[in-house]
């Protein structure tokens, strides 16, 4: 195996060749705020939190920002994770969550398991410096078990991505563009209508925000469960199926 | 020393973070002894808001005409304005009828469609204020000094905010403890 080493805030990292910046760092114990990342599934840079400072790389001296999760570390690289700017590009990403969707804390399913409300905390979010859109937005609880509530939804695409890489069903994906994205089920028809999904709840499971739920939950109820996907996805990748 | 001059305001909001505010039980005897409350809904029986107060506690988003004129008021008259809980930060269960776009639409949901037949819209100009076309997060119009978020902020919080403000020191407030919205 090979390894190449850099540099991460003045720390050398020595790591296997391939591995992303995201991985490094967290192997060094420096912790990198991400939304839309979540071991187990493919990596798609859709929230941006997790921008760092790169330079050194392809014979580029000024620093560069790039996607940690998406970027593989290479020789020589000099990587910075929190600089002033870095810290100011994540809470102005948080704020834009927070006012392009209708993220109402004190009535929702998720508060206080919620990883957005919990980045607000981490980036230091104490108000908007943005003005808030409160979108008109729809709530889908056609399904028998499980309702998404678009109001809620942060476009990170985890249900996407855990019901197509690991369920296998595909119900899940992103459909129209701008102001009007949104996560669609089916071929944009109502969740309970599209026959393809197998009642898994994966999707539940994985969403970081209130956005998909159990029916059954009330306000503060949802807690996400990320760790019974990357269980499978472990087990499945090592074929050990008894814990 | 000279007392600080302390007053609490409640715009558009449940009255929760006042609640919040009466939760610091004994420690508003030594509050009793660190300020004069000069204004509050729960603390005072001053109706007009008046001049040169130090500290307002604002608590609600700016719903209708009444929330905006005090608003303004208390700015003009103080020196620290604290934006007090999620209404006020960001207009929160309140600012949930923005998404019906305008007054005219949410009171024709609340008193025309909603209603059993006898509804009417309400009309009385001078006596009712009227709705402002959407609700908005206090530093969306005036400046904020101070934010204390939480739905509402709890007692601690509230108390790890006034003790360096009545000091005339701002508040550094970072943490779960202290800046959580919900």
């Amino acid at each position: 195996m090979s390894v190449c080493t850099l540099r991460i805030n003045e720390r050398d990292v020595a790591v296997p060749t391939g591995t992303t910046l995201l991985e490094a760092a967290r192997q060094a114990s420096i912790p990198i705020p991400t939304l839309c990342f979540l071991e187990g599934l493919s990596a798609v840079a859709a929230c941006r939190l997790c921008l760092v400072e790169v330079s050194g790389a392809d014979g580029r001296e000024e620093p560069r920002l790039l996607a940690a999760c998406v970027t593989t570390a290479t020789e020589g690289m000099r990587v910075q994770t929190h600089t002033p700017r870095l810290q100011e590009i994540r809470r102005t990403v948080v704020e834009l969550l927070f006012t392009e969707g209708n993220h109402v804390c004190a009535i929702c399913v998720a508060n206080g398991h919620c990883e957005l409300q919990n980045m607000a905390v981490e980036v230091g979010m104490d108000h908007s410096r943005l003005p808030y859109r409160f979108p008109d937005r729809r709530v889908d609880l056609s399904h028998a078990q499980f309702g998404l509530d678009h109001n809620r939804c942060i476009l990170c695409t985890r249900c996407v991505r855990v019901c197509d890489e690991v369920e296998g069903a595909h119900v899940w994906d992103v459909g129209w563009r701008g102001e009007h994205c949104q996560i669609i089920s089916g071929l944009g028809e109502p969740w309970g209508a599209v026959e393809a999904c197998t009642h898994c709840g994966k999707c539940v499971d994985v969403c970081p925000t209130g956005a998909l739920f159990h029916k059954a939950d009330t306000n503060e109820e949802k807690h996400g469960h990320p760790e019974r996907l990357q269980a499978l996805v472990h087990a499945r990748t090592h074929q050990e199926w008894s814990p | 020393m000279t007392k600080a001059r302390l007053a609490t305001v409640w715009l558009a909001g449940c009255s929760g973070c006042h609640m919040s505010f009466l939760d610091l039980d004994e420690w508003l005897l030594e509050l009793a002894d660190l300020a004069d409350i000069v204004y509050s809904p729960v603390g005072s029986d001053q109706k007009l808001y008046p001049e040169n107060v130090d500290v307002a506690l604002v608590e609600g988003g700016v719903a209708n005409t009444d929330n905006l004129e005090l608003l303004q008021r208390v700015r003009a008259s103080t020196r620290i304005l604290v934006s007090f809980g999620d209404c006020a930060i960001t207009a929160n269960i309140p600012g949930m009828r923005n998404m019906l776009r305008g007054s005219d639409p949410v009171l024709r949901r609340a008193y025309l469609e909603l209603a059993d037949g006898s509804g009417q819209l309400p009309k009385a100009p001078g006596i009712v204020p009227e709705l402002l076309e959407r609700v908005l997060p206090v530093h969306e119009l005036v400046p904020v000094e101070v934010y204390l978020p939480g739905c509402p902020p709890p007692a601690e919080r509230i108390r790890a905010a006034l003790e360096p403000l009545l000091r005339g020191e701002l508040p550094q407030l970072s943490g779960s403890d202290q800046i959580r919205f919900g």
